[in-house]
């Protein structure tokens, strides 16, 4: 098993590093320097020559992919000439909200969407479970942000329980844990949309776990029947739910993205989106590279812990 | 499935075929020997009683002519902006053509009903053509690296996790910067980064193909590489390929929805519903529903059809590959 895990974590290496070079390439093809944001647009040929000289840009594309890599071992991330500060400064600063967000709604929908999905296996083909299955299959279609306008009309501005945006005050991540009223629709919206995947994942493998032997063979012993759901099928169903969390990563930071915008929050996918309207091609770098490595991350990590949770994977 | 092969090793089969049947001693016991309908018939015919997936089919037709031929019947101004006609309700009259429209119009003094049309062009065209690129390029990328060998064939599957697993909507939103300006553009964009499914899909349906007798037959009757491909492999493997095609649909109009959102899609003239929501905050807390519901359902309700038609083709082409 631990050859197993080395040669994950050897291939995860390379298509990091793939990952790198490929994004690196793609921004280098838009934005070769920044040298236009450092000098402005009325700087002199000779100038720009220099600036690019000192701070090499001036050399073959293969040995500025490789000092980039170099300094990602490192965690450099770039700098970002409009803002002043070197990209992982940013992130540190704007990572907490985006964190607490993501990972709230993430906690959230397992929470809602693993009972769910049993309770529709389990209650199959009855009015509950077509009225869930429709519900989450609309939910499926709907775009992040969609959802959130009309949670904003029905629970903002018409019910007033929660505040239609995220105060800009609240800037530190400290100010967004005691005022969870504020990030409620936010919130809401992502736990939403990942219920809509999830839940549905959760339906089939629920299905498919209830009609094998050895479930009968638990009801067959006089194991009662929550004994059953709890002791036996729940931790069977749950199983593949592993894999689909270490997948959804890409779709969790669109969906954040999406939410960040449209809530106004402090957050990552903000400070990606203002990056895209000023055109700051080191933080879009640095974001673009960053989602790849957490992508690799997140299916490395399902499988580790795919092959811990499930002995019938080691073999 | 295998017609090639057969059509080639019919007439020897045939004729013993037909002096079993002929001899009434030999006629196997079950009695009458019938025909079982082929693996497509049978899928046609699983996919026409699925009624959900009907369903789908049906919102898709709607959908398309709403969009290409509504605008021929409903004629409306989408090109000059009439700042006096803005903003007007549902019923509305206008207090310059005593017009009255039925979805009302926008800032700018559009028809929204006209415009949901246009933005709903877009989002077929952009779906479509989308789907087709990463599919025509995921089909073949997938069958060449499935007949290679085992080192390019591993380097070309790596490549694919590489393309992978860096996030698309990211990766998009920073190359639409630069290039978003029209359909063919934004969808050979979504073609370029959404192909590595079907090539993945291919490779797999190629590799088990190439270990079965009539891929041999064939290779053995002396087929080059490129006719084992086209020939024989593609309509082979296409059937798992073609459940994917509708679900790329409905992720690359949810892609654009999302570009049209942000600000990055298609170029201002031009209308997409995602744009024309991109305001969709301000238009709810000034109460103008009916500029974000009926653009809102629009375009769940295309891409919840997608879906459905996905589902409804994957369950019917499983009856076909059951019986292979």
């Amino acid at each position: 098993m631990l050859g197993y895990i080395i040669r994950r974590i050897l291939v995860a290496i390379v298509i990091t590093i793939g990952i790198a070079a490929i994004t690196f390439e793609l921004l280098h093809l838009i934005s070769g320097s920044p040298v236009h944001e450092v000098l402005g647009r009325g700087a002199r040929p000779a100038q720009i020559a220099a600036w690019n000289k000192q701070h090499g840009y001036d050399r073959p594309f293969i040995a500025q992919l490789l000092t980039y890599l170099g300094h990602l071992v490192v965690l450099n991330f770039g700098y970002s000439y409009k803002q002043g500060q070197s990209v992982a400064q940013l992130f540190k600063e704007y990572a907490g909200r985006s964190l607490y967000l993501s990972g709230s709604a993430l906690v959230l929908s397992l929470l809602i969407a693993i009972p769910l999905g049993i309770a529709q296996a389990v209650k199959r083909n009855t009015i509950g479970d077509y009225a869930m299955t429709t519900l989450t299959f609309v939910l499926y279609a709907m775009p992040p942000f969609f959802l959130g306008i009309i949670l904003i009309d029905a629970f903002a501005l018409h019910l007033h329980i929660f505040p239609p945006l995220v105060p800009s005050s609240q800037t530190s991540t400290g100010a967004a844990l005691t005022h969870p009223r504020d990030y409620a629709l936010p919130i809401l919206t992502l736990t939403a949309v990942n219920i809509a995947s999830f839940s549905r994942y959760m339906r089939s493998s629920a299905l498919d776990n209830l009609s094998q032997d050895y479930i009968r063979l638990a009801r067959a012993k006089g194991l009662s029947r929550r004994a059953m759901l709890y002791r036996h099928l729940l931790r069977n169903a749950c199983l593949p739910m592993i894999t689909l969390v270490g997948l959804s990563i890409p779709d969790l930071l669109a969906g954040n993205l999406l939410v960040e915008v449209l809530f106004n929050i402090q957050g990552l996918g903000l400070l990606f989106f203002n990056a895209l309207q000023n055109g700051d091609y080191p933080i879009l770098l640095a974001y673009t590279v960053l989602g790849g490595i957490l992508t690799v991350l997140g299916n490395l990590m399902a499988d580790i812990a795919l092959t811990v949770a499930d002995p019938r994977v080691r073999i | 499935m295998t017609e090639d092969l057969e059509n080639r090793v019919k007439p020897l089969g045939a004729t013993g075929l037909q002096v079993a049947l002929s001899d009434p001693e030999l006629m196997p016991e079950g009695g009458d020997v019938q025909a079982i309908a082929s693996g497509w018939r049978l899928a046609v015919r699983e996919f026409a009683n699925n009624k959900v997936a009907v369903l789908g089919v049906g919102i898709l037709v709607f959908f398309v002519l709403f969009c290409f031929l509504g605008p021929l019947f409903y004629h409306t101004n989408q090109s000059l902006t009439q700042p006096l006609n803005a903003n007007l309700q549902p019923g509305q009259t206008s207090p310059i053509n005593g017009q009255t429209y039925p979805l009302g119009t926008d800032e700018h003094g559009f028809d929204e009903l006209g415009r949901i049309m246009l933005g709903g062009q877009t989002a077929l065209e952009v779906g479509f053509f989308a789907a087709l690129i990463s599919i025509v390029i995921g089909t073949l990328y997938g069958a060449v690296s499935g007949l290679s060998g085992r080192l390019i064939d591993g380097v070309m599957m790596r490549f694919v996790d590489i393309v992978y697993s860096i996030p698309f909507l990211f990766i998009v939103l920073v190359l639409a910067t630069k290039f978003s300006a029209t359909v063919l553009e934004i969808s050979l964009l979504f073609g370029f980064f959404s192909w590595l499914v079907p090539a993945r899909l291919m490779r797999g349906e190629v590799l088990t193909l190439r270990e079965r007798d009539f891929v041999s037959a064939a290779r053995v009757m002396g087929s080059g590489r490129s006719r084992l491909v086209y020939r024989h492999l593609i309509p082979n493997a296409l059937s798992v390929v073609i459940v994917n095609v509708t679900f790329l649909v409905a992720d690359s109009i949810l892609a654009l929805a999302y570009l049209g959102f942000l600000g990055f899609g298609l170029q201002y003239p031009t209308a997409s519903w995602g744009d024309m929501l991109g305001n969709a905050d301000n238009y709810i807390s000034n109460g103008q529903w009916w500029l974000v519901y009926p653009v809102g359902f629009c375009l769940v309700a295309v891409v919840m059809a997608c879906n459905l038609v996905g589902d409804g083709l994957r369950d019917a082409l499983d009856v076909r590959l059951r019986r292979r």
